[in-house]
């Protein structure tokens, strides 16, 4: 790289927030048709650094060169100018505006007084047909699949002559052929000179597609590698500080009775079309079963139907024997079953509760904790606090509200919750979503350890690589269908991918 | 509401017109000259709702900003003597509460539904406060035939022989229309009104685009309140209004936060209302005239009833725009 032009050139930027310090002397260098990966844990800094980069926060310290012309960005709109592209991790699409609209906001070709929509599209066009982007121009954003939401906020990027792409986090919604695909589509870029700065904490994924890897960690630079100097443990323990096992450790399940037994059960989702058509699944004690799937294919119906908060239709849903088919939330968690939700913040805790009251938010009322109607602040207390060393949540105390913790010790204490019971059916929902590495670990432990002794487990979650390495038996979740159910052991990534995207068993 | 109802329900009142204007022509003309004249301030202000939504800021100070509006306009006319001074005044202050709702619902990043009401309280109070009894106005705003086509069967005498805020009125719902959907500052504005981040992270001043347009917004609602006391009533009472305001909410909503959907809406408020008076002055009816009376609000809230749930709000209406 070293004989490439300098497209981007960051060098000791610090950035303070109150309280905290976010970026601490970060530099970085980009090439011409390189690709340079970002990586760390959530809360890392990552995003801090792109966002000084993009002109959304102005550096404390430090200063941007871009293409050797020292800069002090007074915005996006500098940015943009300034040929610097960025693909959010949130996409910023208006959802129903058509493709051409979306790309050409803030820079409409215009035949006064009106915008040139004719233009917008013939140029939007050329461009995907340039990068190999296919799309409608026509098409409105909400009804493209997010694979394709994510080439319309390129092309955005393409359209306004970017040739520094930030791309955020861009792999977290797509599947593993839509990943390659993407990846690819990089590559591509690169070639024809853009730089690209990647950020992610998917190893194998920076492995594949980086030529530099730069590893952030609380704030600084940890170091600076290539995939050909290091591998995944090597760069799990850069970003995380200590040596990390990225694969659970665990025995061949012991199952017995089945725990869980659904028969035929549907649902509609929010705007009352089907989400989920006629499954049927058994989990047995002892074992995880995992639902792999894009997210949006019925599994946050399936398990709010299973836990009770969606209304649905089935021939039974039975658990350990029990008729659990239209029973409430709270008397189905009265049967044994602990839920982990996906949407923690709104579905998992109460933010302004402290850790304390979130740990017993299922049991407060029970006779060890209140007494006609009379809390018992102690007991409340000394359980809180077992439970806070035994899961290792980072909190100053257990009487700090929930919502100042970070978001995996949000989760931990979500986990604790639902596993203090010891219940008979454990249905956790991307369990570690925007939790750090070191965090997941625990977790997929205690998910594991929940397991031998004696749990069902019904794990839901997008990232393949979770299920992958926790379930004993995997299915996987298309269009509101359960596709197949495949043991583990053979499960086979691609083809799980393909299942994914819809393929069927036959064809892939 | 579907486009597809919409169009059969214009059709068959069109229709009707037509049937009626051929069994009493008379009639049919002064009930249409009485609906358009009901409709006017109803589109002027679902207008302002329009241009607010469509950037995000809910405005629920219509009201407010018309009643203070026909209030400046009437007594500014009657103390000048000069009934052009006296709509610029009233159209003036319309800007000014619109400058007021930009303030404090986008730069101080209050409650929007907050900071209407207070524009509402602000204006029943000083309304009611300064009111003085047995003003008049320095004459008549002339009204504006325009040759040939005021001598069109049916349409001419209704619209084309009005006051200029009722040409205002039906020309600028066509021209927003217009400007929403095929300009620059249309297509920003509703993507500020939509997805806020978005239009932020391409370069788009998404405070500024609110501030600006609820500020103009305010304009037309200048228009409506002084269309009302000069050139509609020729007078001012306490509580003037009536709630209008309100009501152009409702329009606004049922035309599905598109102008010319709004203009249609307004104008099948006010045929209502003519309808109905016209039927009770014929005794044809024998209803009593608070009936008659409560028709508006009646119809508000059937209309409401039936499309809401049908038609999609601009999603960031309501919200205060914070960078994250």
């Amino acid at each position: 790289m070293a004989d490439r032009r300098v497209l981007l050139q960051a060098s000791g930027l610090t950035k303070r927030f109150p309280g905290v310090v976010a970026n601490e002397d970060v530099s970085l260098t980009l090439h011409e048709g390189e690709i340079l990966a970002l990586l760390g844990e959530n809360g890392a800094g990552k995003s801090t650094l792109v966002k000084m980069i993009y002109g959304l926060y102005a550096p404390d310290e430090g200063e941007v060169l871009i293409k050797g012309e020292a800069v002090r960005l007074s915005g996006p709109r500098d940015a943009i100018r300034r040929g610097i592209g960025m693909v959010h991790q949130h996409f910023q699409l208006v959802p129903v505006f058509t493709v051409a609209e979306n790309v050409i906001l803030g820079d409409e070709p215009i035949r006064w007084p009106f915008v040139n929509m004719r233009k917008a599209k013939a140029e939007v066009a050329r461009l995907a047909e340039e990068f190999g982007l296919q799309v409608d121009v026509d098409a409105k954003v909400e009804d493209l699949p997010v694979g394709t939401q994510q080439r319309v906020e390129i092309l955005k990027a393409l359209y306004r002559k970017a040739d520094i792409l930030i791309m955020d986090e861009p792999t977290a919604v797509l599947t593993p052929q839509e990943t390659d695909e993407l990846l690819n589509v990089l590559r591509g870029f690169a070639a024809n000179g853009v730089g690209v700065i990647f950020i992610t904490h998917k190893l194998r994924e920076v492995l594949a597609v980086a030529d530099t890897i730069e590893v952030l960690r609380g704030g600084k630079v940890v170091g600076t590698t290539t995939p050909a100097d290091t591998d995944a443990a090597g760069l799990a323990q850069m970003m995380v500080g200590r040596s990390v096992l990225l694969t659970v450790e665990k025995s061949p399940a012991e199952t017995a009775d089945v725990v869980l037994d659904v028969v035929g059960l549907s649902a509609t989702n929010d705007i009352g079309l089907p989400a989920v058509r006629d499954v049927s699944l058994q989990v047995r004690a002892g074992e995880i079963l995992g639902i792999a799937g894009v997210e949006g294919n019925g599994q946050r119906e399936l398990v709010q139907a299973l836990t009770g908060l969606r209304t649905c239709r089935a021939q039974s849903i039975t658990v350990n024997g029990a008729d659990a088919l239209g029973k409430s939330p709270r008397a189905i968690h009265a049967m044994g079953v602990g839920h982990v939700p996906e949407d923690r913040e709104t579905d998992g805790i109460v933010g302004p509760y402290s850790v304390a009251d979130n740990l017993v938010l299922d049991r407060y009322d029970e006779p060890e904790f209140a007494r006609m109607g009379v809390r018992n602040r102690g007991a409340v207390t000394a359980l809180a606090d077992e439970l806070v060393g035994q899961f290792d949540i980072r909190t100053p105390s257990s009487e700090t509200t929930a919502q100042s913790l970070s978001g995996g010790n949000k989760q931990k204490v979500v986990i604790a919750r639902e596993l203090a019971a010891n219940p008979a059916l454990l249905i956790a929902a991307q369990p570690t979503r925007g939790v750090d590495v070191g965090s997941i670990e625990f977790i997929h432990s205690r998910i594991v350890a929940a397991r031998d002794r004696g749990a069902a487990v019904l794990l839901v979650s997008a990232e393949l690589d979770e299920v992958l390495g926790l379930a004993d038996r995997i299915a996987v979740m298309y269009d509101g269908r359960l596709v197949e159910t495949i043991s583990a052991e053979e499960a086979d990534r691609g083809r799980i991918g393909l299942l994914m995207a819809g393929h069927t068993a036959e064809d892939s | 509401m579907s486009a597809k109802w919409a169009y059969t329900l214009a059709a068959i009142i069109s229709a009707l017109i037509v049937i009626a204007f051929v069994l009493d022509q008379v009639r049919t003309v002064s009930v249409l000259e009485f609906s358009l004249r009901y409709a006017v301030p109803l589109i002027l202000a679902a207008m302002v709702g329009i241009i607010c939504e469509r950037s995000g800021v809910i405005n629920i100070g219509i009201e407010g900003q018309m009643l203070m509006s026909a209030f400046a306009g009437f007594f500014g006319a009657a103390a000048t003597g000069n009934l052009i001074l006296g709509t610029l005044i009233g159209v003036g202050t319309g800007m000014i509460l619109g400058a007021f709702l930009a303030v404090g619902a986008v730069t101080w990043k209050m409650d929007q539904i907050i900071a209407g009401t207070v524009i509402n309280i602000l204006a029943v109070g000083l309304t009611s406060f300064f009111y003085v009894q047995g003003q008049v106005l320095p004459g008549t705003t002339p009204t504006v035939t325009i040759p040939g086509l005021s001598s069109i069967p049916l349409i001419g005498p209704v619209v084309f022989s009005n006051g200029l805020f009722t040409y205002a009125a039906l020309i600028i719902p066509l021209l927003l229309w217009v400007l929403l959907f095929k300009t620059r500052w249309g297509l920003r504005t509703r993507s500020v009104g939509e997805k806020p981040s978005a239009s932020d992270t391409s370069g788009i001043g998404v405070q500024s685009f609110r501030f600006w347009n609820v500020m103009l917004a305010g304009l037309l609602a200048g228009m409506a309140g002084a269309y009302l006391s000069i050139e509609a009533a020729g007078t001012f009472e306490r509580g003037f209004t009536a709630g209008r305001g309100f009501t152009a909410l409702a329009i606004m909503i049922f035309g599905a936060w598109n102008p010319i959907g709004a203009l249609a809406a307004a104008f099948f408020f006010g045929l209502t209302e003519g309808v109905a008076s016209q039927l009770q002055a014929d005794e044809v009816v024998a209803i009593p005239q608070q009936f008659i009376n409560m028709l508006p609000y009646v119809l508000t809230i059937v209309l409401l009833a039936i499309v809401s749930g049908r038609v999609k709000p601009p999603a960031a209406v309501g919200r205060p725009y914070e960078k994250d």
